[in-house]
């Protein structure tokens, strides 16, 4: 998995609630059996209109978004699908940090499965950084080791995040050879339920 | 507070989660999984990952294989090589070839015992309660009607699984939601489920595993569990369960993979520990009046957008946030529909009777009883509408083709068709054209999840049937009073 430190860029403004996954990335682009090249799919029903030409007006489209690393979301992004591809379309595009109100479950882990940051803000503070986003200067700069987003004004907003979590995505750790080095505690727990619930099997 | 150390009681949630603690290290735990379940969408990039970092499949023998998401839904008896379209042909490939590979057991398509992964699990007997269970499908929350914590996964976490047959996890709070009083006719399942999201929002359920409990939970049958639990993860629940009772043993028992003969007896003592006891405290509570409750059906483009059928559709204005405003006119735009409008007045173009929500087999029967009520009534599927049903699983397809629903539903001008997920995202031929209104017994309203552009209302099987010949939306419990 990718580390994530510190993160310098344009934070694209996006102000809609219960944005799910299949808005993220349509289901055309799941068939895929690789994890590259998605951007391509990316909010592709916002990007592009029924004949495939770019629609002008939405954010990322716009000349001063193309190359956005942050996006700005309404409440409970993510929700939906569980289809991974949801963060690996937006790492394709450059998007490596999500700030919003809340995130489905299931997308979060995804998020920190990818390191991708998904930074949860206050709705005060969201709407700050929403309104910012829109003006003319559109950089923050969001910093995992502090737990802090400096808005394009200079506010700084500090977030909260589980500390295993935040580890893990400083350090880019992989989940699975960390699990594996439990193996021996997953053994006796495999013996002793073959033993309490034999009908499952050893 | 919850956990202070001389609290003994337990909910459901917190016995299955102690059951299955391997480890737990920095309030993170590493929670053993009984059933991984899996499909082709969501696995060529684990089976990738396992190979490329030279690991094998723990466990295949707790895992089960299906092709649901991309498979066309006729002509399945030609097999894989006939799936016109490419890549979903080369993905029911690749998932062929790592199951053989990792000696996992698969129904492929056209074998009967195939279907959608959440109607299998249960109809096999492999879905049991008190496990753990798991899939990178988010309605994996299906199998918690059994008594089961059970949730999707993204393809990070299925390799996970595949590697290491466990999961790390947070736990989550507890949530009640008591549902009091008996339905009246024609609510069901999915309007409790709907009302419910109505009630506590899309994002309600973030942090919870909500367990369902009350006289008309109780009451449900089997699939209409399955149809609410199904729909939790719509509430932003990371799981939804229902204690186990003696309807839920009768369920599996003589399924193919329940445990027979001493096994049996074994299992079922062990099963019925998966209760919650009586003075458990749950972080929050929500209790709803099933009494009181009518058909629901969805306006807008998330869950939570629901009203009764009889209502009319809301005004975005009067929504709390900004964001929920700009959503709100936007899904309104999206569904070409009028603030204050009544619901009932949208004509319909589709019909769709499927998905993991509700093609089971009571399904087709609730589907079917309307239909023929209407047909001997002289009524058929209206003449501007397309309508299609399509069962949960092959089994269930036969079933319902021995009891004659399909003779029924065909009579009636429906299109019968092969098993698969189908048009609930419509990742296969069968989608919505653009401005295309559907009633849709599926889970998810989102923009262009039916096709692009394509506009869903997500009602009950009852509600489709209705609609279907009714031609617009409209109360299953009076629309045969209307002139026709
Ligand atoms: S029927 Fe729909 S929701 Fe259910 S598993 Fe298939 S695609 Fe997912």
């Amino acid at each position: 998995m990718r580390a994530f430190t510190r993160l310098d860029g344009r934070a694209a403004p996006l102000e809609l609630a219960n944005i799910d996954t299949d808005q993220i990335i349509p289901k055309q682009f799941l068939k895929t059996v690789e994890r590259e090249g998605l951007a391509k799919g990316l909010f592709y029903d916002f990007r592009f209109d029924g004949e495939g030409a770019e629609i002008k007006d939405f954010v990322l489209n716009k000349p001063e978004f193309k190359n956005a690393s942050v996006l700005i979301a309404g409440d409970n992004f993510g929700c939906g699908s569980s289809r991974e591809h949801a963060p690996w379309a937006l790492m394709d595009f450059g998007i490596m940090c999500v700030i919003s109100t809340s995130f489905a479950d299931i997308f979060n882990n995804n998020c920190f499965n990818n390191g991708l940051l998904p930074v949860v803000v206050k709705p005060e503070e969201l709407s700050v950084l929403m309104e910012e986003a829109k003006g003319g200067n559109h950089m923050v700069s969001v910093d995992l080791e502090t737990q802090t987003v400096v808005s394009p004004s200079g506010q700084v907003i500090r977030f909260d995040i589980d500390p295993v979590r935040k580890e893990k995505m400083l350090k880019g750790l992989d989940a699975i050879g960390e699990t594996l080095m439990h193996g021996g505690d997953i053994d006796v727990y495999e013996s002793k339920r073959a033993l309490s619930q034999p009908w499952l099997g050893a | 507070m919850r956990g202070a150390m001389t609290r003994t009681s337990k909910t459901l949630y917190d016995k299955i989660w102690d059951a299955h603690l391997v480890n737990e290290q920095d309030g993170e735990a590493i929670l053993y999984i009984d059933l991984h379940l899996i499909h082709e969408v969501t696995t060529p990039q684990a089976f990738a990952g396992l190979r490329v970092a030279g690991r094998k499949v723990r466990r295949p023998d707790r895992t089960l294989a299906v092709a649901d998401h991309n498979i066309p839904t006729e002509g399945q008896a030609l097999g894989v090589d006939a799936v016109a379209d490419e890549e979903a042909r080369l993905q029911l490939k690749t998932l062929a070839r790592n199951v053989a590979d990792n000696g996992i057991e698969f129904f492929p398509m056209g074998d009967i015992r195939n279907g959608i992964v959440h109607v299998v699990g249960p109809e096999q007997g492999r879905t049991q309660p008190g496990m753990t269970i798991v899939c990178g499908d988010s309605h994996t929350s299906t199998h918690g009607a059994f008594g089961a914590l059970a949730h999707g996964i993204g393809t990070s976490e299925v390799e996970h699984v595949l590697a290491t047959q466990t999961l790390r996890q947070k736990k989550a709070k507890n949530m009640l939601v008591r549902v009091d009083g008996q339905l009246g006719p024609g609510v069901t399942g999915k309007d409790i489920a709907l009302a419910v999201i109505g009630e506590i929002g899309t994002a309600g359920g973030t942090g919870y595993v909500i367990e369902f409990a009350g006289e008309a939970v109780q009451a449900l049958s089997m699939e209409g569990r399955m149809t609410l639990c199904n729909l939790t993860i719509e509430g932003g629940a990371k799981a939804g369960l229902i204690a186990p009772d003696d309807k839920t043993f009768a369920y599996i028992q003589g399924k193919p993979s329940a445990p027979k003969g001493a096994a049996w007896d074994m299992a079922l003592s062990h099963w019925k520990t998966f209760f919650t006891d009586e003075d458990a405290v749950f972080d929050r509570t929500v209790v709803i009046d099933g009494s009181a409750l009518v058909p629901m059906v969805t306006w807008g483009t998330s869950p939570e957008d629901v009203i009764p059928v009889t209502g009319n559709v809301p005004d975005p204005e009067s929504f709390a946030t900004p964001d929920k405003r700009a959503a709100a006119h936007r899904a309104l735009d999206y569904m070409g529909l009028t603030a204050g409008q009544p619901i009932s007045a949208a004509k319909i173009d589709r019909v769709f009777i499927g998905s993991c929500t509700n093609s089971r087999i009571e399904d087709m029967r609730a589907a079917a009883a309307v239909v023929q009520e209407a047909f001997l009534h002289g009524r058929l599927v209206a003449p501007h509408v397309k309508a299609m049903v399509v069962p949960g699983s092959g089994l269930v397809k036969e079933q319902a083709e021995e009891e004659g629903l399909d003779a029924i539903f065909k009579a009636a001008g429906f299109d019968w068709r092969e098993p698969g997920c189908s048009m609930c995202l419509a990742m296969n031929p069968d989608k919505l054209q653009p401005q295309e209104r559907c009633a849709s017994t599926s889970n998810r309203n989102f923009e262009g999840r039916q096709g692009r552009a394509g506009r869903t209302h997500l009602v009950s099987p009852a509600m489709a049937a209705a609609a279907a010949i009714a031609g617009h939306l409209v109360d299953v419990r009076t629309f045969l009073e209307e002139t026709a």
